[in-house]
């Protein structure tokens, strides 16, 4: 067990040297950032030249890379063009995206699950076909749509939640943009705990603890559901890291100044620093939460040995 | 139908009430396809310390007329319709669900064909059977995992005190087998309902098992049913044998008599059908055709189109079970043949 987190642990090193510097050429690719930090007014070429070369812009690729790579080290992920210290921007704006993702992920964990277990128990009833209906709804109908509706509806119409976010981004705020982030994941794994509840639910030792004279509660709980949720963890793993880039549409729609909103900036100014360390840093959590998702795995089900 | 009562009347049962009695049980599959008769019209009894084999083919409704009376029917598609089911005085059809979740495990426990896949893969040996006396006799989780290391010692799994811990797959087919019958037999219930207990094993491991199964069964002096397709494993263990066929019981007679000489054509087929030593290089015997599909039940006698000595009268009655006699009519206790022409079965 501990080889096996230290060896995953040791293939994180290739993989974030890998996904770092392809973004890294990406944002490059894109074309010249002194041309777009100056937006529609060309810059003066001596002027043009002058940031060029303060910015070290006019190395090699792979010599701007590595010397970028040596500050990542020594914790300094550079500065945007705009001269803010990118880890400050980062400590300001990845609490919000957390705070966000992490309502969603409750949203679609305690939602997704029971409304899965629900139509699984009650296969062909009117309450399963209420859930795959809608679960087909959301899911074919793109998120920011969804976002705007609902924003429109609860906040501007009904007046029932502020339409964006506050300064702070407070809990009660980050409901319903967290519903939204949450929408398609959510009816992903309602379908998934469905299908997974269903098919166990007729597995032998599901009889053999009704059997046994367990009551309903218990035999679905510590049974059924246990069993059927191995692969629906597996999804929420993965979904994890999903969501935290999926925020970018949903932090735009509602006004929240997160890892979103900040990569969306740094795109369009063609901010390198920016864009590569919050891209980095959300490499880095998806490889964690696999990690972790993986170690959970193991606690779930048994007869899963590493080696 | 009065004949089929006087079948009964003569099995014993009458001198004391038996531990099980069940009465004219139907039980029915409403499919997509239409209505499978599954059971139509079972009668059984067993004595506390009796030994009951129900013998026949995949889809005599032999599984699942016992699955009934455990109370785990699928449902739907399956449906008890008619009849009763009584165990120790009450008649378990008219139990509220929690009456009769009560009585599940604690008073009538099953052990199931496939250990592997009937013992949950996520849990250790301890917990699930440590989760029978939790939930019925509300003990601590400590006094659960001491009185299951008890029961896998008295079932025989060598190291009880290691293996409690382990998971269901890190036991050898035999040793989960063991493990079925221990969580079976942790409240001493006073039915045990063995389903094919021995079909997923090695032949020596069967007998082990089944060998285990007998011995706990006169200790606790429990009612046992045995559930089989193989004519092998019960002889040794069973008090009496009932042979259905599509649904229905077909023979019934002690298990020694069943096989010197069998009252239906059937059973007689089963029995024909064994390879034997002194047959050898001889074409072993088949019966002909297939089970009736249970959405179709020939009319008459079900098993009509495979018979080789139907007449007229059994494609048109269904015949009773008949109570079985010798040629000068004297009384054959606990034998019944539903066939028409059982005499000539039996004496011809």
């Amino acid at each position: 067990m501990g080889r096996y987190v230290i060896r995953r642990l040791l293939q994180m090193i290739p993989v974030f040297i890998g996904t770092t510097f392809i973004i890294f050429a990406m944002v490059h690719a894109l074309g010249d950032p002194v041309n777009a930090l100056f937006g529609d007014k060309a810059p003066s070429p001596a002027v043009a030249a002058q940031i060029r070369d303060s910015l070290g812009l006019n190395d090699p690729l792979w010599v701007q890379y590595l010397h970028y790579m040596k500050g990542i080290f020594t914790g300094d992920l550079g500065t945007t063009f705009s001269g803010q210290q990118v880890t400050a921007l980062l400590a300001s704006a990845y609490p919000t995206t957390l705070k966000l993702t992490a309502v969603a992920f409750t949203i679609e964990v305690v939602l997704g699950i029971g409304l899965g277990l629900l139509s699984g128990l009650r296969r062909g009833k009117s309450v399963d076909t209420l859930v795959m209906v809608m679960t087909l709804i959301v899911i074919s109908i793109p998120v920011f749509v969804i976002g705007y509706v609902l924003q429109y509806l609860f906040g501007v119409k009904w007046g029932i939640t502020n339409a964006t976010v506050g300064y702070g981004a407070p809990i009660g705020d980050l409901i319903l943009p967290g519903f939204v982030l949450a929408s398609v994941s959510l009816a992903y794994v309602a379908r998934l705990t469905r299908t997974t509840v269903a098919e166990n639910s007729k597995a032998d030792y599901v009889r053999t603890a009704t059997a046994k004279g367990l009551p309903r509660w218990r035999v679905v709980t510590h049974h059924l559901l246990r069993n059927s949720l191995i692969p629906v963890i597996t999804f929420l793993g993965t979904d994890l890291g999903a969501l935290m880039g999926g925020a970018l549409v949903t932090e735009r729609i509602f006004n929240i100044q997160g890892v979103g909103y900040w990569l969306y900036q740094g795109i369009l100014r063609q901010n390198t620093p920016t864009v590569v360390g919050f891209v980095t840093i959300l490499v880095v959590v998806y490889l964690l939460a696999n990690l972790l998702v993986d170690l959970l795995y193991a606690v779930l089900d048994p007869r899963i040995r590493y080696a | 139908m009065s004949t089929a009562v006087s079948a009964r009347a003569k099995t014993g049962d009458t001198e004391e009430a038996p531990l099980l009695q069940v009465r004219d049980l139907h039980v029915e599959f409403r499919t997509r396809d239409g209505v499978a008769k599954a059971v139509n019209g079972v009668n059984y009894s067993v004595r506390a310390g009796e030994t009951l084999a129900i013998l026949g083919e995949s889809g005599s409704g032999k599984s699942v007329s016992s699955q009934a009376v455990m109370g785990i029917l699928d449902s739907p598609p399956g449906f008890v319709t008619g009849g009763e089911i009584m165990f120790k005085g009450r008649d378990l059809l008219k139990l509220s669900n929690e009456e009769r979740r009560k009585v599940r495990g604690a008073q009538m426990a099953m052990v199931f064909q496939d250990a592997l896949s009937s013992l949950n893969p996520v849990h250790t040996v301890g917990t699930q059977l440590g989760e029978m006396y939790r939930v019925h006799k509300g003990s601590s989780r400590k006094d659960a995992k001491l009185k299951a290391i008890e029961l896998m010692e008295r079932v025989g799994i060598p190291g009880a005190k290691e293996r409690v811990n382990q998971y269901p797959h890190q036991f050898s087919g035999g040793m989960r087998q063991r493990v079925m019958i221990a969580m079976a037999l942790a409240l001493e219930p006073d039915l045990i309902i063995a389903d094919e207990p021995t079909t997923a094993l090695d032949v020596t491991v069967q007998a082990q098992v089944m060998e285990l199964l007998g011995d706990l069964q006169r200790e606790y002096n429990m009612g046992l049913i045995l559930i089989t397709h193989d004519l092998g494993v019960v002889a040794d263990v069973a008090d009496k044998i009932a042979v259905m066929y599509a649904g229905r019981i077909v023979e019934t007679a002690p298990v020694h008599e069943l096989y010197a000489r069998p009252a239906h054509p059937y059973t007689r087929g089963l029995l024909d059908s064994i390879p034997r030593l002194d047959q050898k290089g001889q074409e072993l015997y088949a019966i002909k055709g297939l089970p009736p599909n249970l959405l179709r039940i020939p009319s008459g006698c079900a098993f009509n189109p495979r018979c080789p000595m139907a007449q007229d009268i059994c494609r048109s009655e269904v015949p009773p079970l008949h109570a079985v006699t010798e040629q000068d009519g004297r009384a054959l206790p606990g034998r019944g043949s539903a066939c028409h022409f059982w005499k000539e079965t039996l004496h011809g």
